[in-house]
């Protein structure tokens, strides 16, 4: 079988780091950043590579800032 | 900055899983972080991208936190009076009979100040789609009391609690006017996972379709949660509202075709 792999992209400026995308994603693959973007917020990140691109975290996100690929490896 | 997790070999168009809908506006939405009304207009837009009626489609924005709505979602809107959205609705859907008409309201607007235009559009029957956000408290105004507020719940105007021998019962909105004959199709859904995410879209796009079809109110309650306004951080407010909302506020259809199912 063909192995899966995703990537999120996510828009930094508009995260207002919530946190919600983190208990949606099924792979933990989204935490909060040490860093803040320009208001100030702790915005989501990637903290590995296990993304499967179910776009769980995209479907959940208040703000709409995820964007997800999915492709067969 | 730690570890680059980044895979940018398959950011490709035939890749894209999901992204924003054009639907969105590029504006930054101004409710607070984790708030549910954002997860609302986002599922709202998508189902008006998929269903190719932007141009179509005329939204009626209430008073409340979602009184910008019209910011952030690029279809053509109008501003009503406090609770008044149903009314107005009525009459921008009476003037165009083709168009899609929708109003977003709080449960402020609706459920307090506009309980009247609301049950009147419902018993009415008129072929709208009323959008009902409920959080259990007046969010923009500073986390006061609101008619959906829970027994024992605490607000800034209940600070010990909703006693209902002084404060009276909750309201449930969604109950009330499905036994009206004007309603089409009324359920409860809710944005807090991705699977209630997946659900509320559908229902949200089955009203359009009745809408669309010439059918009665189609009324589509949203239990949200109000992190600011509950004083918890948004995945605890997710929390809190599945322990405690969704008990007294029941998830899943009231009535489809007309028919009670509840």
């Amino acid at each position: 079988m063909a192995n899966i792999i995703g990537d999120v992209v996510i828009d930094i400026e508009k995260c207002k780091g919530c946190g919600v995308c983190m208990t949606g994603c099924p792979k933990g693959v989204l935490a909060l950043s040490k860093d803040v973007n320009s208001k100030g917020y702790n915005f989501a990140m990637k903290v590995n590579a296990d993304c499967i691109g179910c776009a769980s975290c995209a479907m959940i996100c208040p703000d709409g800032v995820i964007t997800v690929y999915r492709a067969k490896e | 900055m730690s570890e680059n997790f980044d895979r940018p070999e398959i950011r490709k168009p035939e890749n894209l899983i999901y992204s924003r809908t054009k639907v969105l506006t590029d504006n930054i939405m101004h409710y607070c972080p984790g708030c549910g009304h954002g997860t609302a207009h986002r599922i709202l837009a998508e189902v008006i991208d998929e269903m190719g009626i932007q141009n179509d489609t005329i939204g009626v924005a209430p008073v409340g936190c979602s009184v910008l709505a019209y910011n952030y979602l690029d279809v053509d809107m109008a501003e009503a009076a406090h609770g008044r959205a149903p009314a107005l609705a009525t009459a921008i859907k009476r003037l165009n009979p083709n168009k899609f008409v929708f109003t977003y309201q709080g449960d402020g607007d609706l459920a307090a100040i506009g309980t009247g235009e609301t049950i009147h559009a419902c018993n009415r029957g008129e072929k709208i789609v009323i959008i009902f956000i409920n959080n259990g408290i007046y969010g923009m105004t500073g986390g006061q009391m609101a008619p959906t507020t829970l027994e024992g719940m605490k607000t800034a105007t209940c600070p010990y609690g909703r006693d209902i021998s002084i404060m009276g019962n909750p309201l449930k909105m969604t109950e009330l006017v499905s036994h009206l004959k004007g309603t089409y199709y009324v359920t409860r859904q809710s944005v807090q996972t991705p699977a209630s995410v997946r659900k509320t879209k559908a229902a949200l796009r089955k009203a359009f379709e009745y809408q669309k079809d010439g059918k009665g109110a189609c009324f589509v309650e949203i239990v949200s949660s109000c992190n600011s306004g509950w004083k918890m951080t948004p995945v605890q407010a997710n929390k809190w509202m599945e322990e405690n909302m969704f008990p007294f506020y029941e998830l899943g259809d009231i009535k489809v075709d007309g028919e009670l199912v509840k």
